[in-house]
């Protein structure tokens, strides 16, 4: 599986708890920030597997390609993950596009973001070094939205800390990973019969 | 500092978002006799078709281009009554909007600084505008362009209904419509019924220039 590194620690998790034979190769979460770059960087680490003689599938979303990883996907014959982003993976998609309909100005954090914060967005958009961008990027949202996979009280102070941040009420939601376990399953199952190696590339 | 000095440093501050010394420069230009005119079309936006390239090519992210658009528009505060008052006509005026649902601005303003700097005057309605609200502004401000901005693919269809919006006001033949946004794309624009679709801020000005002068030309009398 090639993941997001967002979602590439609990599917390590997910794999190992199951005692699925998956390898996850994880591209940067970084990419998010510039997501032109997501379908091409997967490609090319998807040829190289496939070439390799392993059976792969993508641990993205649509994740921002507009139809570019599905593009990817249509061309090598692998599968990806549903949904538009990995908030609709974590938290179900009727169940996103009913919030972001309640309050479009809801800005979503998972424990990734919550614990990656600095380095996955005040870092790559600038405002380490530039804070009176705040307003121009974050300036319109109204609530923030924690939807947490496993909400220990580190991370939840930590959550505390980036709603300070916007000066916004933060609301937790416990997801858990099991929507992301079902998507899991789905995928693996849909992909193309195993000719995989025996040993991990 | 000669004013072929000052220029230089006024396009080498603007390309890096030193809004205070951009600010100075334009003040000490002005003091020393270099017209409005010059320091915008000789500096400032030269500086800015710069780092639209620079963003074009990946060059730069999206905090430099907000950072020199920043420096550029307190620049512009100064030179803009100045410019009104020498009779430098805005080679078109723009009405802009995040559609309605939508919260997401950072693309919109990014197109606006760019027209700003290429001589547009700009007219931004902000995010969540409503059809009734472009449809006001359009009647209002009778612009050449009305352009709606979606960042989300669950937003996107606002544009079909922005342009029904217009069509019914009666207002649909009289504004060029453009769309963009990072899931927008040309077949989307054409389904849609806009006349004009960007993928990013720079090709966004090239296509209302074009889209300005053929509407002009068309207007002429054969």
């Amino acid at each position: 599986m090639i993941a997001c590194g967002a979602l590439a620690g609990h599917v390590r998790e997910i794999a190992a708890r199951r005692g699925w034979p998956l390898h996850v190769r994880s591209l940067p979460a970084q990419l998010h920030n510039r997501p032109g770059q997501i379908a091409p960087e997967a490609e090319r680490m998807a040829l190289d597997l496939l070439g390799r003689g392993y059976r792969v599938v993508l641990g993205y979303a649509d994740c921002g390609s507009y139809g570019a990883l599905d593009e990817v996907c249509a061309r090598l014959g692998i599968s990806r993950l549903p949904g538009l982003h990995c908030y609709d993976v974590l938290a179900g998609p009727e169940a996103i596009a009913a919030m972001l309909a309640r309050e479009p100005g809801t800005y979503l954090l998972t424990d990734f973001l919550v614990r990656s914060f600095r380095a996955s967005v005040l870092a790559p958009l600038g405002l380490e070094d530039h804070p009176e961008l705040w307003s121009d990027y974050f300036g319109h949202y109204r609530r923030l939205v924690w939807l947490a996979q496993a909400a220990t009280p580190e991370l939840a102070r930590r959550a505390e800390s980036v709603a300070a941040m916007f000066g916004l009420p933060l609301t937790v939601i416990e997801v858990g990973t099991t929507r992301l376990e079902r998507a899991l399953e789905a995928v693996i199952a849909k992909g193309p019969p195993a000719h995989a190696a025996a040993n991990p590339p | 500092m000669t004013t072929e000095e000052l220029l230089r440093q006024l396009y080498d501050q603007t390309l890096t978002g030193n809004g205070p010394a951009v600010l100075d420069l334009t003040r000490s230009g002005l003091a020393g006799g270099i017209g409005p005119e010059t320091l915008l079309y000789e500096a400032l936006i030269p500086a800015l078709e710069e780092v639209g390239a620079r963003f074009e090519r990946g060059d730069f992210f999206v905090p430099e281009m907000l950072i020199a658009g920043k420096a550029m528009a307190g620049a512009l505060e100064v030179l803009r009554p100045l410019l009104a008052e020498t009779g430098a006509e805005s080679i078109g005026t723009v009405v802009m909007g995040t559609v309605k649902g939508d919260v997401h601005d950072i693309g919109k303003n990014l197109v606006n600084i760019m027209f700003e700097g290429a001589g547009f005057r700009v007219i931004d309605l902000g995010v969540q505008v409503a059809p009734e609200k472009f449809v006001e502004a359009v009647a209002e401000h009778q612009p050449d362009i009305v352009g709606f901005s979606a960042f989300l693919t669950t937003t996107m269809p606002m544009f079909k209904a922005n342009i029904h919006a217009l069509t019914k006001a009666g207002l649909r033949d009289r504004v060029i419509v453009m769309v963009g946004g990072a899931p927008v794309t040309q077949e989307y624009a054409d389904a849609v019924g806009a006349d004009g679709y960007a993928a990013d801020a720079s090709a966004a000005v090239v296509k209302a220039k074009q889209l300005i002068a053929g509407r002009r030309s068309a207007a002429l009398p054969a």
